[in-house]
C-alpha cells in the first residue's frame, strides 16, 4: 500500500541521493555526501523516534498472540502458572464440538452473503449517487450515519425494535402487511437473516463510500470518449466504470471477508451469551468468549483463539495471493 | 438522462429513509413513554415526554461513562499519533537494513484485530496489575492502532518534498530538527485524520472494554448502554433516550469531521 494516502509527490523518495546532517550531540556538522552505511547519530535517531511504537507493538499485539498459541495447549483456569499441559487437547475438543462448528458455518454464511448481499446494493447506490443530483453531499453523510455508531447502540436497538411487538413489526401491521410479522430474534430459521439484514444496513454505507472513491478516480474523459462512440449508459458503466473499479471491489471485499469472521459485538449484544446458539446466530468469536472467558476455561479460550486466527490467517493469505496480486504487490510482506 | 431524474430521487429518498429511519426511531423514542410504545410501537410522540432524556441527563452514571469514554479515546489518540508520527517518519525518510521488515511487521498488525489476542492480552493487562482500570483499555488500543496509522502516514510523510530537507540541513537544522519544524507542521492534516480513525474506533470499542473494565465505576459508554439496556429492559423509553444520547458524541464528531473521516478511511484502503 503506497501512494494514493499522501496525495501526489509520493514518488518522491527519501532516500533519493541528497545532502544531509548528522545531528549527533547537538554540533550541527556541516552537510557531507553521505555514505553507504550509516553512523550511529542516525541508529540512535531511528532507536529512539521508532523504539516506543515498535515496542507498544510487540507488546500488546504480537506477544499475546503467541501467549494464546502457548496457552492453548494448557488446561488452564487463568491463576498462576499454566501447569496441566494437555497437548492438542483443546484443539481436538474445538474440532469435535458441534457448538463450535455450528459457529464456523455460521460464519462462512456471513462471509458469503455479506459480500453478495452488500456488493451489489452497494455498486448501484454508488451509481446511483455517482450522478449530478442535489442534496449528493448530504445523502453521503446520511448513507454513512449507521457506520459511524457503535455495533452496541445498533445492536441495542435493533434488539428493541425487532421484538415480536416491536416497531419492524408495528410497521408491518400498520402498512397492511400485518401477515409478515416474525419472530425475528429468536426463530433459528431466520435469525441469520435479521443479522444479516442489520450487517448490512450497518455497513453498506462503508462499501458505497469506498466504491465512490474508487469511480471518482476513473477520468470522465473514458465515459465521454465512450459516450462519443454511442455508448449507452449502461454499457459504459458495465465496460468501463466496473473494470477500473474492480481493485477496490478486491479490496472491498477482503475488508468485509475478515471482519465477517471476526464478528462479536453486534451477535454478543443482541443474542445475548447463550441465545446466540439455539438462535443459530453463534460466531466463532462469540465462542470462544462463552466458553472461555464466561466459562473460566482460558486455557481452551486462548486454543480457540489460536483456530480462528489460523483460519483468517488462511483465508487472508489465499485471498491476497489469488486475487488481491495484480492490486497490492505483497503490500502486507514487502511494503513500501 | 432526464427521463431516469425522478427515479432517482425516489431511490436516493427511500434509501436516506431505510438508513435514517432507525435512527431517528431511538431519539423519537425516547420522548414517548413505555405505554405510548407498547400501544403504537412505531408511532410518534404524543404528546411529548421529556421525562426520559431528563433522568438520564441527571444521573451520574452516564456523565461518568461519558468522562471515561472520554479519557479514554483522547489517551488512545494521543499515543496512537504520537507513536504513530515517530514511527512513521523513521519508515518514510531513513534508509537502513530492516526498514522493510519493520514495516511489514506494522503491517501484519492488519491481521490481528484485538478479537484474536483478547484472551491473552487480559491475562497480561491482569499481570500488569491493570484490570479494571482505564489504562488497561488504552494501552492495547494504542498497540493495536498503530497498523492503520503507519499505514497511512507513511506515504504521506514521504510527499513531502526532498527539497525542504535539504534547505532545513543547509539551515543547519539535523534530522531530528526538520522533524520537529517541518514534518509535523506538514504533516497535520494526515496526523488529524489517523487521530480521527482512532478517537471513533476507541469510543465505539466494545470487546476489550469488557474483558478488562469490570466496576461500573469505570465502565465505557458501550458497556454503560449495555448495562443500562439490561438493567432497564422493561424500561423500554428509558433504555431508547440512553441509547441516543450515547449515539451523539459520535454523531457530532462525525459531521464535523466526516470528509477527514471518509478520506482516511478510502485512503487507508486504496493505500
Amino acid at each position: 500500500m503506497s501512494g494514493e494516502g499522501g496525495g501526489k509527490g509520493s514518488t518522491v523518495t527519501a532516500e533519493s541521493a541528497g545532502i544531509q546532517v548528522r545531528n549527533g550531540g547537538g554540533a550541527p556538522a556541516p552537510f557531507r555526501p553521505r555514505r553507504r552505511g550509516i553512523g550511529w547519530a542516525q541508529r540512535l535517531e531511528i532507536a529512539a523516534l521508532s523504539g516506543p511504537a515498535i515496542l507498544m507493538f510487540l507488546g500488546f499485539v504480537i506477544f499475546p498472540v503467541l501467549l494464546a498459541g502457548y496457552y492453548g495447549f494448557y488446561k488452564w483456569k487463568g491463576y498462576g502458572v499454566p501447569t496441566n499441559f494437555v497437548g492438542l487437547d483443546n484443539y481436538k475438543t474445538i474440532l469435535q464440538d458441534s457448538a463450535f462448528l455450528a459457529a464456523l458455518v455460521h460464519n462462512g454464511v456471513i462471509v458469503v452473503a455479506s459480500i453478495v448481499i452488500q456488493g451489489p446494493i452497494a455498486l448501484g447506490l454508488a451509481l446511483l449517487l455517482n450522478q449530478k443530483m442535489r442534496g449528493q453531499s448530504v445523502i453521503r453523510v446520511l448513507i454513512f450515519v449507521p457506520y459511524v455508531i457503535s455495533e452496541v447502540i445498533v445492536g441495542t436497538a435493533w434488539s428493541l425494535m425487532l421484538q415480536t411487538s416491536g416497531a419492524v413489526n408495528g410497521v408491518l401491521q400498520g402498512i397492511g402487511l400485518g401477515s409478515l410479522k416474525q419472530d425475528w430474534l429468536s426463530n433459528p430459521k431466520l435469525a441469520i437473516w435479521t443479522l444479516m439484514f442489520i450487517l448490512t444496513w450497518k455497513y453498506v454505507g462503508f462499501a458505497v463510500i469506498l466504491f465512490l472513491a474508487g469511480m471518482q478516480n476513473i477520468p470522465p474523459e473514458l465515459s465521454e470518449a465512450a459516450a462519443v462512440d454511442g455508448a449507452s449508459y449502461w454499457q459504459t458503466q458495465r465496460r468501463i466504470t466496473l473494470p477500473l473499479l474492480a481493485p477496490t471491489i478486491r479490496i472491498w471485499a477482503f475488508l468485509s471477508i475478515i471482519g465477517a469472521l471476526q464478528l462479536f459485538d453486534l451477535v454478543y449484544i443482541i443474542w445475548g451469551q447463550y441465545v446466540a446458539s439455539t438462535a443459530g446466530t453463534s460466531t466463532m468469536a462469540t465462542y470462544m468468549v462463552t466458553e472461555g472467558r464466561n466459562a473460566g476455561n482460558y486455557g481452551y479460550g486462548n486454543a480457540v483463539a489460536v483456530v480462528l486466527f489460523v483460519i483468517s490467517l488462511i483465508i487472508a493469505l489465499l485471498y491476497q495471493r489469488f486475487v488481491l496480486r495484480r492490486d497490492t504487490e505483497g503490500a502486507l510482506t514487502e511494503g513500501t | 438522462m432526464s427521463a431516469r431524474r425522478p427515479i432517482v430521487y425516489f431511490v436516493a429518498l427511500v434509501l436516506v429513509g431505510l438508513m435514517i429511519g432507525p435512527v431517528l426511531y431511538i431519539i423519537t423514542g425516547g420522548f414517548r413513554t413505555n405505554s405510548q410504545i407498547t400501544v403504537n410501537p412505531a408511532g410518534l410522540p404524543d404528546p411529548w415526554e421529556f421525562g426520559n432524556y431528563t433522568s438520564v441527563l441527571t444521573s451520574g452514571v452516564f456523565w461518568r461513562q461519558i468522562a471515561n469514554s472520554t479519557i479514554v479515546a483522547v489517551a488512545t489518540t494521543l499515543g496512537v499519533v504520537t507513536l504513530g508520527v515517530m514511527a512513521s517518519y523513521v519508515l518514510a525518510r531513513y534508509r537502513f537494513r530492516g526498514r522493510g521488515a519493520m514495516y511489514a511487521l506494522f503491517a501484519s498488525g492488519l491481521m490481528f484485530p484485538v478479537t484474536v489476542a483478547i484472551t491473552p492480552l487480559y491475562i497480561l493487562v491482569k499481570n500488569l496489575g491493570l484490570v479494571g482500570t482505564l489504562p488497561g483499555v488504552i494501552l492495547p488500543q494504542i498497540a493495536f492502532g498503530l497498523p492503520t496509522t503507519v499505514i497511512i502516514l507513511v506515504p504521506f510523510l514521504r510527499a513531502i518534498p526532498k527539497e525542504l530537507e535539504e534547505a532545513a540541513a543547509i539551515d543547519r537544522c539535523g534530522r531530528i530538527g526538520f522533524f520537529w519544524r517541518m514534518v509535523l507542521p506538514l504533516s497535520v492534516p494526515g496526523l488529524i485524520t489517523t487521530g480521527i480513525l482512532a478517537f471513533v474506533g476507541s469510543w465505539n470499542s466494545y470487546l476489550l472494554p469488557l474483558f478488562i473494565l469490570s466496576d461500573q465505576d469505570t465502565f465505557t459508554l458501550p458497556l454503560g448502554v449495555q448495562a443500562f439496556a439490561s438493567q432497564y429492559s422493561v424500561d423500554t423509553a428509558k433504555v431508547l433516550a440512553f441509547t441516543s444520547l450515547s449515539m451523539i458524541p459520535a454523531l457530532v464528531f462525525f459531521s464535523l469531521f466526516e470528509r477527514r473521516i471518509v478520506g482516511g478511511l478510502t485512503g487507508a484502503v486504496k493505500g
